[in-house]
């Protein structure tokens, strides 16, 4: 496939070609604008605001196939990038702030009931104790999740929850978590979806379809979800803890995007293996490739495993690092996850008295 | 800055590490470090001092001292003294030792890494995370050594006192690097730092004191060139270890030359970064990141030269670019930055100078578009593009975080672009075609060839040179061996290399000259490319026989007949890829046929050496037995898989050196030839041998013997006449990979001093004989390892 948008060069070449950069304009040592910026930020000048804009593009199998992975040389790169990066102080609060402004605060058990739901709802409408807020010097910080997750069946309760809080409701359809369902019943799940309040839908991919070669079936597949979905947002959930090798990951990923995925999931959290950097690694790569390729921008979303706020850290890092600033906002980064705010919450009381906080100082979902 | 404002930027922010308890032990100290000599602390007064700075802000840390000639002195006084009883002690005494020193350095790992980046300007994380969990891990390997030594290493006893010098870039790794495998097989050292970046190995002397090291096994001695050159020169000193510039490395040795002191150079390189148009790009990326943004590309196996599939070149540099980006310059003690400060203005200014020669010969400069800080010593990273091989930034190192690139069309160009270089250090493939990848490998001059990963060290592989890129290895079984000795090799250097003259009948009377009649001239001429040639200049000289009565003649060789005869040996590249199988069908052929005419050679030895028939038939019996045991090993000398990292499959393949030149013995005049000649060709290499001087005509004797026995021309050529201007010749020659001499004391010297031009291995007698009979002395691994050197293929693998 020919690149539909050209990339700009980063920057205007013949604008360096001198001696090297030494400006008294410059940054702090260990300060970098650009970085900050993002690679490609620049290239598409995206604001830090910007949402999906995929509508999809034809199939085109040549590009599934000539996809390669090294696992090695990915893990080694998924080891090494959390030791590269760290935030401490102010910055440290900030980005396990802007880690709650991303979450998809997510309730997906066999247990699940409407009272549990609306448990969750409150919290995602004030994740953070405010006196804490206060205290980190943020009183004023409109400070929500990105979106409440859960199943089809409690939407309503979620949608009512959250009247006029802003919070979007996700809802997992399409025969959540194995996908196994008929085809037409996973698309009306869909739709009853919407219907019932749903504004974002995180479906899952046929796993045998990946493990098969079958890219024609998953491109049909994921296309009719994203017709259901209209102009909701589509997250599809990949599984790639049961997809089998990181290449198949990648492949999966990119198939998803061409049928006109919003964002891509790395897990439903229902595999045995979720969310792991070197996945995350191998589906940003390939949302960077298609986005060059293509033009149109893609979120993403790891779920599953996340529950520390080290681990959120190491995700956003690896958002800034490979895709940049953009994909550190809600629009087009969410981490999914429940038991994660919490640790949140101690490591900023910590920032905020110096003290180790216990959990049990945090309201509870 | 307002956690409101960060979270519309989502800066990083500063993050460093805490410095004050390195700073506490600086002024503990106050600033003022001296010399460990024989255990003790010596800081003489009136002294000349050096200021070590931090590179990242300019400022003074500390003083160190310039050793003077009786510090030098001192020290390696102390390390002979230490060495026998150190030598003496079990394995196990010194493996407690070792792993002492394992623990102590991992104990202190934070203070080693914290000192280490104030000192050299590399960034913590690489400290915290490489360099030093990297030296422990060396002690630990080599703690192993020790205690297996007796049995792993029977037969073998350490060098003695070795002299260790070691680069800037990696302090406290390139020390371990040297101590731990001297200290394992039982020598002693004494070591000098770079002047620029001395305090870890200071700090370490210490950890020394703390083990309760015996005094004078580890001495320290600091200062530039001038201390190196009194360790270099020192005549206590039983081998030197030298991690550095080609340039030093050729001074080193040329002065050490004829010395009798052992040397292992690892030297300067030009590492081609190959990829492939079915590698994992993003993948690769990150490999340049890791290859030449490492350590401010201050390494020097750093994959400097970018080679790029043409069908890909455009993506690729997007994608680098792209990367670039996002690399961050500063402090280096800031946990978040990727790329500290260039050790020194000097460096600095080095850098900037080749890069704008670069540009000047037609390079397209690329940097980041942010800019880099105003203090301290700081360079971008930057990659230059559109760079031909016959650029300057192609073919010098530039130790700096500077990437050439340039494209390749075919697997063949890259392997010619990759090779054409005068260094052999390291090599990056990136492909996902195991064919691919294996015979990039294979065509590679690289002693280290990393595939679809880069700069990845362990103590448990080896890790050294081609060509000018030095000799010796690092780590691993192989590199022990560069720190012991046969236990038989005790004989003193002085000796003199002059043969008894065997007494014996006089032997040559014909039938012919019975009978009165001529005989039939019988002069062999050179034996080049498996054809016989006459000399370039016809001159003859004569051979004498035994009681020297006139013998016969043979061809005056010239520099010309040495040209021709390498020419041809390096067109028989087809011997090198030979499966050992096959050479040894050939070599068993040899002596079936030299068995053959066991009589023939028998009487010609005789002849010339006047030895008695019994004797001489001895002989000829031990070179047919020789072409067998080398024969035997052709297809058993094999490499080894070390146990490094997990999922790593790490390939030590010995590999032949090349064009080996061979000045023979004149005593034992067939079988010294044969017991050095079938060895090197058994493992692959062509060789020019000069036959003994005194003797030549049996090795001419065998030019038939080759013609009978399938082996295929120019593998072994034959040059005879003065052996001394001759091996000159070879040694001073750039195609020669490797010489061996075995004469007098004076040539000896001369083949070290002449082989400093292209930094080929030598190996030479110093005048001294071996037993050609015994087993111990004429044959086996020893003569093996002489004829290859050891590539690591580095292959981590995954599904």
């Amino acid at each position: 496939m020919q690149p539909v948008v050209r990339p700009s060069s980063p920057s205007d070449d013949s604008a360096r070609n001198g001696s090297a950069p030494r400006g008294s304009m410059g940054p702090a040592p260990g300060e970098n604008p650009a970085g900050a910026a993002g690679s490609f930020g620049r290239r598409f000048s995206i604001e830090p605001g910007a949402r999906p804009d995929n509508p999809g593009v034809p199939l085109d199998l040549d590009w599934v196939k000539a996809v390669r992975v090294n696992r090695s040389a990915v893990e080694r790169r998924a080891a090494t990038l959390p030791a590269r990066r760290t935030v401490k102080k102010q910055w440290q609060v900030a980005w396990l702030l802007r880690a709650v402004q991303v979450l998809d605060l997510t309730t997906l058990s066999g247990d699940d009931t409407p009272g549990r739901v609306r448990r969750l709802c409150a919290k995602a409408r004030q994740p953070v104790r405010p006196d804490l807020l206060a205290s980190l010097g943020v009183a004023g910080l409109p400070l929500r999740v990105a979106a409440v997750c859960t199943w089809h069946e409690l939407v309503p309760a979620a949608v009512e929850a959250l009247r006029d809080s802003g919070i979007p409701v996700a809802a997992v359809s399409a025969g959540f978590p194995a996908g196994l369902s008929p085809l037409a019943q996973r698309v009306a799940e869909i739709r009853a979806s919407l219907a019932a309040g749903a504004d974002e839908i995180d479906i899952v991919i046929s796993r045998r379809h990946v493990l098969t070669g079958d890219w024609r079936a998953l491109y049909d597949e994921v296309r009719a979800f994203k017709e259901a979905c209209g102009q909701a947002h589509l997250k599809a959930i990949i599984a790639a803890g049961e997809l089998g090798t990181l290449a198949n990951v990648a492949r999966a990923s990119l198939v998803c995007m061409m049928a006109g995925a919003d964002f891509v999931k790395t897990s439903t959290g229902k595999e045995a293996v979720n969310a792991t950097l070197p996945v995350g690694l191998v589906m940003v790569r390939a949302m960077r490739d298609y986005m060059e390729r293509t033009g149109h921008r893609v979120g993403f979303k790891p779920a599953g495993g996340i529950r520390q706020a080290k681990d959120a850290l190491a995700w956003m890092f690896l958002m800034k690092e490979e895709l940049g600033v953009p994909w550190l906002g809600p629009g087009l980064f969410r981490l999914g996850a429940s038991g994660l705010l919490n640790d949140i919450e101690r490591q900023l009381e910590h920032c905020a008295t110096g003290r180790y906080s216990a959990a049990h100082r945090h309201p509870m979902v | 800055m307002k956690i409101s404002r960060i979270l519309t930027t989502m800066e990083y922010g500063p993050a460093p590490e805490d410095d004050k308890p390195v700073r506490s032990w600086l002024t503990e100290r106050q600033g003022r470090l001296g010399l460990f000599i024989g255990g003790q602390w010596r800081r003489p007064a009136g002294a000349e001092e050096i200021a070590s700075v931090n590179p990242a802000t300019g400022e003074t840390l500390a003083h160190i001292v310039q050793a003077r000639p009786e510090d030098v002195d001192d020290a390696v006084a102390a390390a002979r003294e230490a060495a026998p009883g150190w030598a003496a002690l079990p394995g196990h005494v010194r493996a407690r030792y070792l792993y002492a020193l394992a623990r102590q350095v991992q104990k202190h790992a934070r203070f080693l890494a914290v000192l280490e980046t104030l000192d050299n300007g590399k960034p913590i994380r690489e400290t915290r995370d490489i360099d030093i969990p990297l030296a422990a891990r060396h002690f630990y390997h080599h703690a192993g050594w020790a205690q297996l030594f007796e049995t792993e290493f029977a037969g073998f006893r350490p060098v003695g006192v070795v002299g260790q010098i070691i680069p800037w870039n990696f302090p406290l790794l390139m020390l371990a690097w040297k101590i731990a495998p001297a200290l394992a097989a039982g020598n002693t050292v004494v070591l000098k730092p770079a002047e620029l970046t001395s305090l870890t190995a200071l700090a370490f002397a210490e950890l020394c004191q703390e083990v309760g090291l015996p005094p004078g096994v580890v001495n320290i001695v600091t200062g530039d060139g001038r201390a190196g050159e009194l360790i270099v020169d020192h005549p206590g000193i039983d081998k030197v270890a030298f991690t550095g510039s080609t340039a030093v490395g050729r001074i080193i040795r040329e002065r050490t030359a004829g010395s009798g002191k052992r040397l292992s150079l690892e030297l300067g390189g030009k590492s081609p970064f190959i990829v492939f148009d079915d590698a994992d790009l993003d993948s690769a990326v990150e490999g340049v990141v890791d290859s030449i943004w490492f350590n401010q590309g201050q390494v020097c196996c750093a994959g400097s030269r970018l080679l790029v599939q043409e069908s890909i070149e455009d993506a690729f540099i997007a994608k680098l670019k792209a990367r670039m980006e996002t690399l961050r310059v500063g402090d280096p003690l800031d946990k978040a930055v990727d790329i500290g400060a260039i050790v020194s203005p000097v460096q600095l200014a080095r850098i900037e100078q080749l890069v704008q020669q670069g540009q000047q010969e037609g390079a397209a400069l690329w940097q980041p578009s942010w800019s880099r800080p105003e203090k301290g010593y700081f360079y971008p990273p930057t990659l230059l593009t559109g760079v031909a091989p016959s650029a300057t930034v192609a073919q010098e190192e530039i130790f700096g975080p500077v990437l050439v690139a340039m494209s390749f069309r075919t697997p063949a160009e890259a392997v010619a672009l990759a090779n054409n270089t005068v260094y052999g250090l390291a090599a990056s493939i990136w492909t996902e075609n195991v064919n691919l990848a294996l015979d990039m490998a294979a065509k590679i001059e690289a002693g280290v060839v990393w595939i679809n990963c880069t700069n990845v060290f362990d103590a448990a592989a080896g890790f050294g040179g081609y060509k000018e890129s030095g000799f010796g290895r690092e780590g691993g079984r192989e590199g022990m061996w560069e720190y012991v000795k046969p236990a038989w090799d005790d004989l003193p250097q002085e000796r003199a290399s002059s043969p008894a003259k065997a007494a014996g009948e006089p032997a040559g009377t014909t039938p012919e000259r019975a009978a009165g009649i001529p005989p039939i001239d019988r002069t062999p001429k050179m034996y080049i490319g498996g054809r016989q040639v006459r000399p370039d200049a016809p001159y003859s000289r004569h051979i004498a026989g035994a009681a020297g009565r006139p013998l016969g003649e043979v061809g005056e060789g010239n520099r010309k007949d040495i040209r021709n005869a390498v020419e041809a040996a390096r067109k028989a590249a087809g011997w090198r890829t030979a499966s050992g199988h096959q050479r040894a069908q050939v070599l068993y052929y040899v002596g079936e046929n030299l068995a053959a005419r066991r009589n023939e050679f028998a009487e010609r030895l005789r002849a010339m050496t006047g030895c008695a028939l019994e004797a001489a038939l001895k002989e000829v019996d031990k070179a047919v037995e020789r072409w067998f045991s080398y024969g035997a090993w052709a297809d058993k000398y094999d490499g080894m898989v070390h146990h490094t990292l997990a999922r790593h499959m790490t390939l030590a393949v010995p590999e032949p050196v090349g064009v080996i030149g061979i000045a023979c013995p004149d005593d034992c005049p067939l079988l010294g030839f044969v017991s050095l000649v079938a060895p090197a060709v058994a493992m692959g290499n062509s060789v020019v041998a000069i036959p003994s001087e005194r003797h030549p005509l049996a090795a001419t004797d065998l030019y038939q013997v080759f013609d009978t026995s399938d082996v295929p021309p120019g593998v072994v050529n034959i040059v005879t006449g003065a052996r001394d201007p001759l091996a000159q010749v070879l040694a001073l020659h750039d195609g020669v990979d490797a010489v061996w001499y075995f004469g007098s004391r004076e040539g000896s010297r001369m083949v070290e001093q002449a082989s400093a031009g292209n930094m080929k291995r030598t190996w030479v007698n110093y005048g001294r004989n071996r037993d050609w009979f015994s087993r111990d002395q004429g044959e086996g691994r020893e003569f093996l390892r002489e004829a290859t050197h050891i590539k690591n293929i580095w292959i981590p693998y995954g599904a």
